[in-house]
């Protein structure tokens, strides 16, 4: 009875984190997008969803969001994952997830200079995944033509950095403010 | 909207229905891999007879996956003519050799360029039956069962079982909220501008987000509570034994893979280059 055993590695709330987490990024990229005006490019809330989810529990959950997330997507809507740009998602849910010590979001003080931060370092990240990753996976693994999936990663990686400047940065304001502030408790 | 219509599954009695997932998902990422890797045209013709022969097996209907056919086939659409604007030369840089059809200066359409890009064409439809079939004959359940079985650690693909469980009941949340906000007044339908859209479409994603972040709590909260992960491994209720046709499926598998490295081998890299 008193065997206490530690669960290892992954915790139960991580599991859980990265199943809701993934279908959530499922149903936004496939059922809401707002059009930007340009023909085929949308503001993808998918993306925003991934910074407030890698930023509440950390990198390897936000590797698995959209890892999980982008491959179903992919596999209902096409058929068959592009394993290039899966990767680059999960990768891209690593790399925020790695802010989430320091933006420590449910402890509800994300001041301007961290969400000002929060974005340098998404902007990075967009640029890192979708204009290096993406293309040198799709060159590699499909052979395509370094122009033009170069051109199409710097398209996903403006439209992307936009999306997350505006939906990330909305989720984690108004998350923080669903929160009781530390040291929020006073003697009375 | 249920998982099954979402998926396509259906039951249907054929023996590839009746083939465990772990056998059908080996089997896919094995060809699909190959595939993806080779550039061959032979090959990868031979791998798209298989596969359109193996949906015919499947019993599954044009009308079914209709939209899927469609949605590839204007991705690879665009995809090719993208290439032929910006990369024009690819064909030859990659053969190297130069035979002009027609055009001239930086416009010139090669031989290679149009065999390249029908390799290209092929490789984004190949895999597109035997995805089908996989998503088509395979309980969603069976999934995580069979990740699991191939080496996935149990919590991630524990992780995958709660994604597809929760797909539908993500949707109906998002659309009760939808309807809920826009009997409020926000429009989200193209009749609206685009700001209005945005504001429309966050005040949907907002409650959506807080509602799932909920249910992650009373989930997890559920799973505590019945000592979820505390041994080392766990058994599945959608596992399968295997029978004889699992196996042949994964003799099959292998077999693909043997002739794929082999034509690799043979051809000295992934192209085949009929042009020497």
């Amino acid at each position: 009875m008193n065997t206490k055993k530690k669960s290892q590695g992954f915790s139960v709330r991580s599991v859980v984190a990265t199943g809701i987490g993934a279908a959530v990024f499922f149903v936004l990229m496939k059922f809401i997008a707002i059009p930007t005006g340009i023909p085929n490019t949308t503001i993808n809330l998918a993306e925003g969803w991934l910074a407030l989810i890698a930023g509440l529990f950390g990198p390897v959950v936000g590797l698995l969001v959209g890892f999980i997330g982008h491959t179903l997507n992919d596999a209902v809507t096409y058929g068959s994952p592009w394993w290039s740009w899966v990767i680059a998602d999960g990768i891209f849910g690593l790399l925020l997830g790695l802010g989430k010590k320091y933006l420590a979001l449910e402890y509800g003080n994300l001041s301007t200079k961290k969400l000002i931060q929060f974005n340098i370092w998404q902007a990075i990240s967009n640029v890192i995944v979708w204009f290096i990753i993406a293309p040198i996976g799709d060159i590699l693994i499909y052979k395509e033509a370094a122009q033009k999936v170069f051109l199409q990663g710097a398209v996903t990686a403006v439209v992307n950095t936009v999306s997350v400047a505006i939906i990330g940065s909305l989720l984690l304001v108004a998350y923080v403010k669903s929160r009781p502030k530390k040291n929020s408790l006073r003697n009375e | 909207m249920t998982m099954n219509n979402l998926f396509g599954y259906k039951e249907r009695d054929t023996w590839l229905n009746h083939t465990t997932g772990t056998a059908k998902l080996v089997g896919f990422l094995a060809i699909s891999t190959m595939g993806m890797i080779s550039y061959d045209t032979r090959f990868l013709l031979a791998l798209g007879v298989l596969a359109i022969a193996l949906m015919k097996m499947a019993q599954i209907k044009y009308h079914e996956y209709a939209l899927m056919l469609k949605l590839v086939l204007v991705f690879a659409v665009i995809n090719l003519v993208m290439v032929t604007v910006l990369a024009p030369q690819y064909g030859t840089q990659l053969y190297g050799t130069h035979h002009a059809l027609f055009g001239s200066g930086y416009w010139t359409i090669t031989q290679e360029q149009v065999f390249y890009e029908f390799n290209l064409l092929l490789k984004y439809l190949f895999s597109l039956p035997l995805a089908i079939i996989l998503l088509f004959t395979t309980n969603p359940s069976e999934f995580a069962a069979g990740l699991n079985k191939i080496g996935v650690p149990y919590k991630i693909a524990y992780s995958f079982a709660i994604t597809l469980r929760y797909i539908p009941d993500v949707q109906s949340d998002y659309h009760t909220i939808s309807l809920a906000q826009q009997a409020r007044g926000y429009e989200i339908s193209k009749k609206a501008s685009l700001l209005a859209r945005s504001k429309g479409a966050v005040q949907i994603i907002l409650p959506l987000v807080f509602t799932s972040l909920d249910r992650i709590e009373t989930i997890s909260q559920a799973m505590e509570l019945r000592r979820f992960g505390r041994e080392k491994k766990r058994s599945w209720y959608q596992e399968q034994a295997f029978s004889k046709r699992d196996i042949l499926v994964f003799v099959g598998s292998i077999g693909v893979i043997v002739i794929g490295v082999g034509l690799l081998i043979v051809n000295g890299g992934r192209l085949y280059n009929p042009f020497q």
